[in-house]
Parts: structure tokens; C-alpha cells; sequence
């Protein structure tokens, strides 16, 4: 029987207009860093430079800052609430034009499959401005009383793992509750931010409301630290969570934060399997694992275990890794040679552990930063791919017989971001449901997003919401959300 | 010759029980007037621990009580309050140099705030939760969950309405609480740690301890199984050094001005967002 190959499926990257050097977004314009210091930012894909991006320091910092409280002092503050809505709904319809624009530069930036950056991240950013856009002159009804405030200035600091969408939930919710905002993206992925001034400036956004400031941890470190930012909203690691809260103790600022997570997937006996199959591998392999919500724990019950990881074997060798501008692409780069030694490192534990690996045959391009889609059987709670989070594509997977013992492993874990429940039986769905410590649990599905849908962890998965109601009162004073 | 008095011995209040502290420490209290009142536990980082592990342990099943359950036990406590008027108004009367009418109104106020948070178990989740409209096939919900173990300083000052604000509002959600009482005003807590034990309130949800702030700031900040502190009743010194210590665990950490408010409930809960699918 003859086997019909894939044709290459690129998407053009002539829809961008790619500058050689990108400065940062202040007051309005795009200025170079004061020291003339810049960086470059890689395509994963390659190792390739694509531009090199100004470097923020203090200085640069400060005036963002100062741009910030300026704009929210003597424009956005005052400007009626409907008139801000407008400016949102304008970004979240400029943002729709350009939606293409943002997904080839969004996977050029990052390495993810262009079917994600264009399917989801993008489509995604553009419904939370729109959705958020129609809170702006209803705060009154947000839960928290007649005439809730805005903090003032934000400071925001977001990951490279979905660089514009987490752009879209820290600006959107924060305009909408009359805040101005200094935002720094990922050091790894900064390209879709200073596009996204872009928009701001073709929607005739105020100046200064929102400021774009590239760097690295220390660019971060004094948005946290400087005096006259009212409240901070950052996205990423738990260690660097944890700092922050130390940082910002001797201090009245307002700190949201979304970190880290160690997902279980609960699959029950009574599962569709087939189904819950695509949902393991949608819940680990989506966007390269590079996924706070992963699931990234298994926890497949041991009678249906044989099957399970027997059909998830041949699913998982279906997985087409490689460009992640070909539209056929499941499995793109993994976004720095730094994470690659990070999953490198945590998964070598897992074999020295004595864990079982096993990897999707697949050809991994030379170039650029790559890992194969990869699951450990014979795992168990102590191993340190079972407790700590790989944010990449590799599956732990563990088993239990009863559904308390799911319960109990499930939660053994500081983490409490998210997990999953497969099953047919709506109460037994119910049943875990209740008993998982998580903030977001899925059912028969995983890794759905929407803006109307409240994201965050318990424990130490951070510290409030985002999206929905619950997401907004964080920008809002009284809100503690 | 007159009747001499039997006076009290003012212990901790853990896991039901009224144990001495193990440090065997005491510390004296005196009145307005400078006299000798009482010596209560100077609790230690162990007596701490000792009452973060009834917590836990109570937590399960309080947690997974109905709210209707759980609205009849706080209004059991008030309850039992009102028939311990008298004392409560007595000890404020001796510590906080109130006279015996405005001491009176502190223990009334206290009661009725008691059955006012009795009366928001059952109304949070309508409240606070959120049937939320996403695009696709779902149906997701955001409800209001307890966060688990929840410690609390409690003000000088008013003792007793500052105490029922905070543990009321801890408790109501499905929360259970360390209590760090007054280390100035403390009697009013050893005394309703005696209503609790007799208002159907399962033990080691509502644990009280009395000794040295300072001294138990930094334990309960670090200690890794307390979700959540009220630090109501810290200065801003003992504040930070709180919250540098949380950051361990990412403690939820919240001041509050007035006690009678459901920010304070809404503080200590979690939101859990559930996508079920629906489909045939």
C-alpha cells in the first residue's frame, strides 16, 4: 500500500514587515534604549537571530513609569468609561485584521506550530480585549460595589510561552479598570509586544497608557521594585513568584501572580478512551508543554493502564515535530537552548530515578532546539518528574486503583493550578471535581481557554484570577479577588 | 470572712482541648488599675504547630459540611455567647477599662455579629461564584472554595468584636482557624474558646492561642501548612516580616479594617473554575 507523505505546507512570512532593530514603546513612540544597548532575540527553530531588541534599564524604566502615571493622571483616569470600552473594542478589531501578521511573527518569535499561534494564541488575544472592552463602563456591576478604583500604574511582567495572549490577559483587564500599565515580555520573546504598540498607536491610544519595555530579570526586577508602580501582575515561575512577594512585603502594592503547576490528568476506567487519549496529548504536547496548566501528570487507572499507554504510544508517533511555519506542524521548537537543558537536565533524573522513557520516533531538525514528544512509565510521587514542572513535552504518567487514591495524588503537590477528569460517569466527574485543590479542572476536555473563564491557582500557583469577573476585580481596588 | 473567689486558669484552646502550653510558660496579666488578673499560656512555636495540625486534620470534614450545617454552628456559638454575657463583659471591663455599659454593648454588637456571619454561609456561593458564558460546547462554573487553614492575630482592641470578625468570617466559607490572641487582651479569647467547646463546633476548627506576638509572627508565616493569614491585629513591622516569611508557601495574607464585611469571608476562599463538557 503506497504511504502518502505530508507536502510541505509553509505559511509565508512575507506578511511581515521584520526590522533588523526593534526599540521599546514609551509615551507613545518607540525610542531606544537610553544606555543604545540592545539584545538579540532567537528563532527557535534555527538558533537565528531574527532582530535584536532594545535593552530596558533603569532610566528606560523609569520613564515608562513615569509615562504610565502621567497618562493615568491627566487622560485615561478621567476619560469616561465608555470612551475607554472603545479604545478596547478598536484594539480587539485591529488585532482580528492583523491576526495573521501576529500568528507568522508569534511563531517565528516563539517555535510554536503556526496552527496554535493562528487557531488559538491570536484569536484568543483579540476576544480578551473585546470582552473586557464591555467591562470598562460596567465596573459598578464587577461584584465589588458602587464606583470601584483603579490601582494607577501597573506593572506587568509575562513568559514566553504565549507571548501575545498573555500580553492580551494583563493589558485588557487592567484598561478596562482605567489602569495604565509598563509591560515587559519574555527576554525570549518580545517581537509580538512592541508589534501589539503598534496597534495601540493605529487605534490613537493615548500616550503613555501603555509602555513596552524589553529586557531581561533585572529590566523586571526594577518594574517591581520602583515606588510609584500601584500594583504588580506577573506570569511565570513560582521561584520568581516567591521573590516577588518578598520584594513587595514592605510595601502597599496590590501583587497578582500566575506560576507554576504539575497537572494530573485523572483518567478513570469508565473513560472514553479514545478520547481521553487525544485529551492527554493535547493536555501535555500543546504548545511544546511549555504550558503552566499542563497535564502533565498521568494518573491512569492501573486496569486500563496497558491500553492507555499502548494506543497513547501510537498516537503519540503520529506527533509531526518540526517547522513550526508548516501548517501541518503538531510539535514546534522548544522556545531556548536554555529549556531545552532544563527538560534535558529534569528528564535525565527521570531515567537515573528509575522511571521508564520512551520517545516518539521522529527526525528532529539540526538546527534550532528540539526534544521529542516522551513519556515515563513506572513513575512514582517522590521522582522529580513527577513533582517538578518539566515545560516540556514529556508525560509522566502514574497509576491508582481507587478513586480516593487519584484524589491523593493528584493533590500531594504545592502546585494547584489546574487538572483534568476523564470519565462518563457525570458524578463520579462531579465527585473528584469537588476534591481536586486546583483553580481550573477540566472535564472530557483540557487546555480550553476563553475570556470569560476565571485562570489561577491555589497554592503556590499564585495568587488570584484572570479572566471573567473574578479576573477583573484584581485590577480594582476593594477587589481582592 | 468574705468567700474567696474561684478564679480561673486561662489556658490554650487546640484540638478541642484546653491544654497548658508545653513550653510551660505563663505571663502575667494585670488590670487597668494595675492589679494581678490572671496568668495565661505563653504559647510556643510547638503549641503553634500543635494547633496547625488540629486545623488541618478538622478541616476535611468542615470543609465538606453543608452551609446549613455550618450556619447553625456559628449561630449555636451565639448562642452560647449570649448566656456568657455577663463574663465577657466582666474580662473587657478589667482589660480594656471600659465601664461595665459600654462593655456590654462591645459583647451584644459581638453576638449579633456572630449571627450575621451565621447567616452568610448559605449566600456566598450565589454571591461570589459565576456561571460563566464560554465559546464552545461547555458548561463552566466558578465557585467559592475554603482555602484550607487559616491563621489569625487578632486586635487589642475591641477584643472580643475584633476576635468573632475575624474567626466568623474564617470559619463561615468552610475555613479553620489558628487563632493568635491579643497578647494585651486575651480573656475574651480563652473565654469564647470555652463557648466553642460548647457549641457544637468540631474540634480543632477553631483553635486559640495566648502568648507573645512577636514571638509567633514569624512561625506562623513560615509554618507550610497555613494557607492564610488575617493579620488584622500586626503593626506593620510585624506585617512585613509576616509576609517575607509567607512568601515561602505564597501565603494569602489581608488586613481589614471593619469587622463586619464579607470582603473578610471573600478574602480566605479560592475560586475553582469547572469545564464540563456537554455532549451526547
Amino acid at each position: 500500500m503506497t504511504e502518502f507523505e505530508y507536502a510541505p505546507a509553509l505559511e509565508s512570512t512575507s506578511i511581515l514587515n521584520l526590522q533588523s532593530d526593534y526599540n521599546l514603546f514609551i509615551n507613545g513612540k518607540y525610542v531606544p534604549a537610553k544606555t543604545g544597548k540592545r539584545f538579540p532575540t532567537i528563532n527557535p527553530a534555527t538558533g537565528e537571530a531574527i532582530a535584536n531588541v532594545a535593552y530596558a534599564d533603569l532610566a528606560d524604566v523609569n520613564a515608562a513609569v513615569a509615562a504610565a502615571r502621567t497618562a493615568y493622571e491627566k487622560v485615561w483616569g478621567k476619560m469616561p468609561a465608555a470612551e475607554r470600552g472603545k479604545y478596547l473594542f478598536r484594539i480587539a478589531r485591529i488585532l482580528q485584521e492583523r491576526a495573521r501578521e501576529f500568528a507568522v511573527l508569534e511563531t517565528l518569535d516563539n517555535g510554536k506550530p503556526i496552527r496554535e499561534s493562528r487557531d488559538t494564541d491570536i484569536p484568543l488575544a483579540a476576544a480578551h480585549f473585546f470582552y473586557h472592552a464591555g467591562w470598562a463602563d460596567k465596573l459598578d456591576y464587577a461584584g465589588l460595589g458602587a464606583n470601584p478604583k483603579a490601582h494607577g500604574v501597573v506593572g506587568q511582567i509575562i513568559p514566553w510561552n504565549f507571548p501575545m495572549l498573555m500580553l492580551a490577559w494583563k493589558v485588557a483587564p487592567a484598561l478596562a479598570a482605567g489602569n495604565t500599565v509598563v509591560l515587559k515580555p519574555a527576554e525570549t520573546t518580545p517581537l509580538t509586544a512592541l508589534l501589539f504598540a503598534e496597534v495601540c498607536q493605529q487605534a490613537g491610544l493615548p500616550a503613555g497608557v501603555v509602555n513596552i519595555v524589553t529586557g531581561d530579570g533585572v529590566t523586571g526586577t526594577h518594574i517591581v521594585s520602583h515606588p510609584d508602580v500601584d500594583k504588580i501582575a506577573f506570569t511565570g515561575s513560582t521561584g520568581v513568584g516567591k521573590a516577588i512577594a518578598r520584594a513587595v512585603a514592605a510595601t502597599k502594592k496590590s501583587v497578582t501572580l500566575e506560576l507554576g503547576g504539575k497537572a494530573a490528568n485523572i483518567v478513570y476506567d469508565d473513560a472514553a478512551i479514545d478520547e481521553a487519549v487525544e485529551g492527554i496529548v493535547n493536555g501535555i504536547f500543546f504548545n511544546q508543554g511549555h504550558v503552566c496548566c499542563a497535564g502533565s501528570r498521568l494518573l491512569v487507572q492501573e486496569n486500563i493502564q496497558d491500553e492507555v499507554i499502548e494506543k497513547l504510544k501510537r498516537r503519540m508517533s503520529l506527533i509531526r515535530v518540526g517547522n513550526p511555519l508548516d501548517k501541518n506542524t503538531d510539535l514546534g521548537a522548544i522556545n531556548s537552548a536554555e529549556q531545552l537543558a532544563r527538560i534535558t537536565e529534569l528528564t535525565s533524573t527521570g531515567d537515573a530515578e528509575g522511571a521508564e522513557r520512551w520517545s516518539a520516533p521522529c527526525d528532529l531538525p539540526s538546527k534550532g532546539y528540539w526534544y521529542a514528544p516522551t513519556l515515563f512509565t513506572g513513575v512514582s510521587q517522590t521522582h522529580r518528574i513527577a513533582r517538578e514542572e518539566i515545560f516540556g513535552p514529556v508525560l509522566s504518567v502514574l497509576t491508582f486503583r481507587t478513586p480516593a487514591e487519584a484524589i491523593e495524588k493528584a493533590n500531594n503537590t504545592p502546585y494547584g493550578l489546574s487538572a483534568g477528569i476523564w470519565s462518563e460517569k457525570g458524578s463520579k466527574v462531579l465527585w473528584t471535581a469537588n476534591r481536586l485543590r486546583a483553580g481550573v479542572i477540566w472535564t472530557n476536555t483540557f487546555n480550553k481557554f476563553d475570556p470569560a473563564s476565571p485562570f489561577g491557582g491555589y497554592k503556590e500557583s499564585g495568587w488570584g484570577r484572570e479572566g471573567g469577573r473574578h479576573g477583573l476585580a484584581a485590577y480594582l481596588k476593594g477587589g481582592k479577588n | 470572712m468574705s468567700r474567696i473567689d474561684v478564679m480561673k486558669t486561662y489556658k490554650l484552646y487546640i484540638n478541642g482541648a484546653f491544654p497548658r502550653s508545653e513550653s510551660g510558660r505563663v505571663y502575667e496579666l494585670k488590670n487597668a488599675k494595675g492589679s494581678f488578673i490572671a496568668n495565661p499560656c505563653w504559647a510556643s512555636r510547638k503549641d503553634l504547630r500543635d494547633a496547625v495540625v488540629a486545623a488541618r486534620a478538622a478541616f476535611g470534614g468542615w470543609s465538606n459540611a453543608t452551609a446549613y450545617n455550618r450556619g447553625q454552628v456559628l449561630y449555636r456559638i451565639a448562642e452560647v455567647m449570649q448566656g456568657r454575657a455577663a463574663q465577657f463583659a466582666d474580662e473587657i471591663v478589667a482589660q480594656e477599662g471600659l465601664t461595665p455599659k459600654q462593655a456590654l454593648a462591645q459583647v451584644e454588637e459581638a453576638i449579633d455579629l456572630m449571627v450575621w456571619y451565621a447567616g452568610w454561609t448559605d449566600k456566598i456561593s450565589s454571591l461570589a461564584g459565576a456561571a460563566n458564558p464560554v465559546s464552545g460546547p461547555f458548561q463552566n462554573f466558578t465557585t467559592p472554595e475554603p482555602i484550607g487553614v487559616v491563621g489569625t492575630f487578632i486586635e487589642a482592641k475591641p477584643s472580643l468584636t475584633s476576635l468573632v470578625g475575624s474567626v466568623a468570617a474564617i470559619i463561615a466559607s468552610g475555613n479553620t482557624a489558628v487563632v493568635i490572641a491579643s497578647e494585651k487582651f486575651p480573656l475574651t479569647a480563652i473565654t469564647f474558646a470555652e463557648v466553642c467547646a460548647t457549641s457544637d463546633v468540631p474540634a480543632g476548627v477553631i483553635n486559640v492561642l495566648t502568648g507573645k506576638t512577636p514571638e509567633l509572627v514569624g512561625w506562623m508565616g513560615s509554618h507550610m501548612d497555613v494557607d492564610a493569614v488575617d493579620a488584622s491585629g500586626l503593626n506593620s513591622k510585624q506585617l512585613t516580616e509576616l509576609k517575607i516569611a509567607g512568601a515561602d508557601n505564597l501565603k494569602r495574607i489581608h488586613s481589614f479594617k471593619s469587622a463586619k464585611s464579607p470582603e473578610r469571608i471573600l478574602a480566605f476562599v479560592e475560586y475553582k473554575t469547572v469545564w464540563q463538557t456537554v455532549g451526547i
